[in-house]
């Protein structure tokens, strides 16, 4: 068949075009820009080459912020994902308490993120927080000001009680997408409740599951807002993320050459991890389609 | 393998059932002789499902007691009644092999490993899937599927009876025949109890030894195919056994003649008169209404007649009511025809059931 060319097709995609060019990739070119360059001010540039990404990859400062990145990524998937599990497998199939408690589920997600931030901070002050009093009466030094381990304690909890429910949410739809014939079978079976979860219900959520460790990752690998302002990054640079030390260099000292070339490193680490998980649940289909497809 | 009695069993879904309406199962007394071959027949919502997952467990009766070989299990957990149950949608265990979906309910049961993979092998000789023993269950086909779950059943030695839940629903015609067969073979050669649930005549005909056909919650008759075709105990029977079914014609009866309209048939059987019925019917299968000429019989007026290859149906009706007649190969149809009952085969109906006392 012949094929119709019709540039003012074109025209349609323009609006587009332009607004992913303003939003996208005029920004990021111009991050480029600067990561390779030495900026004063008056709009005086100088040619820097290489160095800012040399310069990033040695220093100490990088390498502790994306090592506290990895901790706390990881350490709220290791959370929130069991935890997650585990309430939607609590959660009522049917009857009355399903909205409720897919309500209350997801109301920890509609909280705008600074002021999860200001509930956190409050919440654990010493002197009017119901939390830090709390815990300081009862004996435990809990000062996330000028604890680190308190400080870390504060966010990761945060961090869980903010983004649980979204892990919940995804296992729960898997969940209730299993018709009651298997768990029938199961009980014909003689299963125990360990293999019903291993055989049935674990293989019915895994792909939402994926779905979910991939979104928690990149969410906590880019946490900004929260941790900044609970702790602003401290007590020293204990809770200084990969986002907040770039926020530091870019707005605070103004050095737009090496934060730009942090940005460029940050977005590649990004990129790469989900592209490791895309990997990853691009096998599991493409594993479903091979077998699929010999039917 | 064991006999399984049904004791006065009912069963609602409502907490608290006042009204018959109320019960989707009412009042069963049954029996399923040990390795005997069952249908459960009925059209969609008739209490056959019910009636199943209260055998297998799945489901506790809200009155009555179950027994298997006499002991009661009314109280017993599915996993300790040994039953098998084979469901509309297969259920396989996705991320398992083939092998491991035959070996799970005898690993659960704590079987040695030696005697596990003895009897999976046996099976999946029999369930012939041999070859594909070492795949994943996912993405194998529809009946492939649905042998693995009756594959789960027949593995385990002690299974008291196998349940069939319309197993074949979701199945190829074809495939639907092939197994069918396998599904008799197996009866034969290892002599379960089995019980068929369908909505399907051919499936519970061609299937099982007894029939038993449930409408609205309840048992109507249980019999061979034969004596559901011949002798309908119920007028649903009758209707939903045959096709087409039984011609049903409102009459009002009058000694041994049953009136229809102005029109008159012989019975062999009557009402007793000491039984007041508010309705009375005649049944006759199509295959037992003759064509006569005009002036012989009742009066008949043909809407369509249909070639079926082996016989015609005439599809008619008299005094408004339709009437079917099934017309053999080589006979001709009359230019009025009119119907003629044979006497031996028209049934009386007093309130749906069968009349069977002598006139």
């Amino acid at each position: 068949m012949e094929k119709t060319v019709n540039n003012k097709a074109w025209f349609m995609v323009l609006p587009v075009l332009v607004l992913v060019a303003f939003t996208a990739v005029i920004p990021l070119m111009t991050v480029v820009n600067y990561a390779f360059q030495d900026s004063f001010g008056n709009n005086q540039f100088f040619w820097a080459g290489i160095e800012w990404f040399q310069e990033l990859l040695s220093s100490e400062r990088f390498h502790d912020a994306l090592g506290r990145n990895l901790i706390f990524s990881f350490t709220i998937l290791a959370i929130e994902i069991p935890l997650g599990i585990g309430i939607a497998l609590c959660m009522p199939k049917k009857g009355w308490g399903v909205p409720v408690c897919l309500v209350l589920m997801a109301l920890p997600l509609l909280v705008p993120w600074n002021v999860v931030g200001t509930i956190w901070q409050v919440f654990g002050r010493v002197d009017i927080g119901l939390l830090g009093y709390f815990l300081n009466s009862l004996g435990i030094n809990y000062n996330y000001t000028q604890d680190p381990v308190a400080a870390w304690a504060t966010v990761i909890v945060m961090d869980v009680w903010h983004w649980t429910s979204l892990v919940v949410l995804l296992c729960y739809a898997g969940l209730v997408s299993i018709p009651e014939a298997y768990y029938q079978a199961a009980r014909i079976d003689g299963a125990s409740r360990w293999a019903v979860f291993r055989y049935i219900q674990l293989p019915k959520m895994h792909s939402v599951l994926l779905i979910g460790v991939l979104l928690r990752f990149m969410d906590s690998f880019m946490i900004y807002t929260e941790p900044f302002v609970v702790t602003g990054g401290g007590p020293g640079n204990s809770t200084t993320f990969l986002s907040i030390d770039l926020v530091k260099m870019a707005i605070g000292q103004f050095d737009l050459g090496p934060a730009a070339a942090m940005s460029l490193v940050y977005f590649l680490i990004i990129l790469l991890f989900s592209w490791v998980f895309y990997t990853i649940m691009n096998n599991v289909g493409t594993e479903k389609k091979h077998y699929a497809g010999e039917e | 393998m064991a006999r399984i009695d049904l004791d006065h069993i009912r069963h609602s879904y409502l907490p608290n059932p006042a009204s018959p309406g109320d019960y989707a199962l009412k009042e069963v007394n049954l029996t399923f002789e040990d390795g005997g071959a069952y249908a459960l027949l009925g059209s969609s919502g008739c209490g056959k499902t019910t009636l199943l997952n209260i055998i297998s467990g799945l489901l506790t009766p809200s009155e009555g007691e179950l027994l298997f070989d006499g002991k009661s299990v009314t109280e017993l957990s599915t996993e300790a009644r040994n039953i098998a149950q084979v469901f509309q949608f297969p259920v396989v265990y996705d991320t398992m092999s083939v092998y491991d979906n035959l070996a799970f309910p005898l690993r659960n049961r704590g079987v040695p490993a030696a005697e596990v993979d003895q009897k999976v092998h046996e099976i999946l000789r029999i369930i012939d899937l041999e070859s594909k023993a070492k795949r994943k269950a996912q993405g194998l086909t529809a009946d492939e599927k649905q042998k693995i779950s009756l594959g789960r059943g027949l593995v385990r030695s002690d299974t008291n009876a196998i349940l069939f839940d319309e197993p074949l629903t979701v199945i190829d015609p074809h495939m639907k025949w092939v197994l069918r067969s396998q599904l008799k073979h197996l009866h034969k050669q290892f002599g379960f109890t089995m019980v068929y649930v369908t909505h399907d005549q051919t499936e519970a005909l061609t299937f099982a030894d007894k029939v038993v056909v449930m409408y609205g919650g309840e048992v109507v008759q249980i019999g061979t195919p034969d004596e559901l075709f011949r002798k309908p105990q119920h007028t649903f029977v009758g209707y939903f056994i045959g096709s087409p079914g039984m011609n049903v014609l409102p009459c009002e009866v009058d000694g041994s003649m049953a009136r229809i309209g102005e029109h008159s048939v012989p019975l062999v059987c009557g009402l007793n008169p000491k039984k007041v019925a508010r309705k009375t019917e005649v049944g006759i299968r199509p295959e037992f209404v003759k064509l006569g000429a005009a002036g012989e019989g009742l009066p008949l007026k043909v809407n369509a007649v249909e070639d079926i290859g082996r016989c015609r149906i005439l599809r008619g009706e008299m005094e408004g009511v339709a009437l079917n007649a099934i017309v053999g190969e080589g006979l001709s149809i009359p230019e009025n025809p009119t119907a003629l009952f044979d006497p031996a085969q028209t049934n009386l109906y007093a309130d749906s059931w069968l009349v069977s006392e002598g006139a």
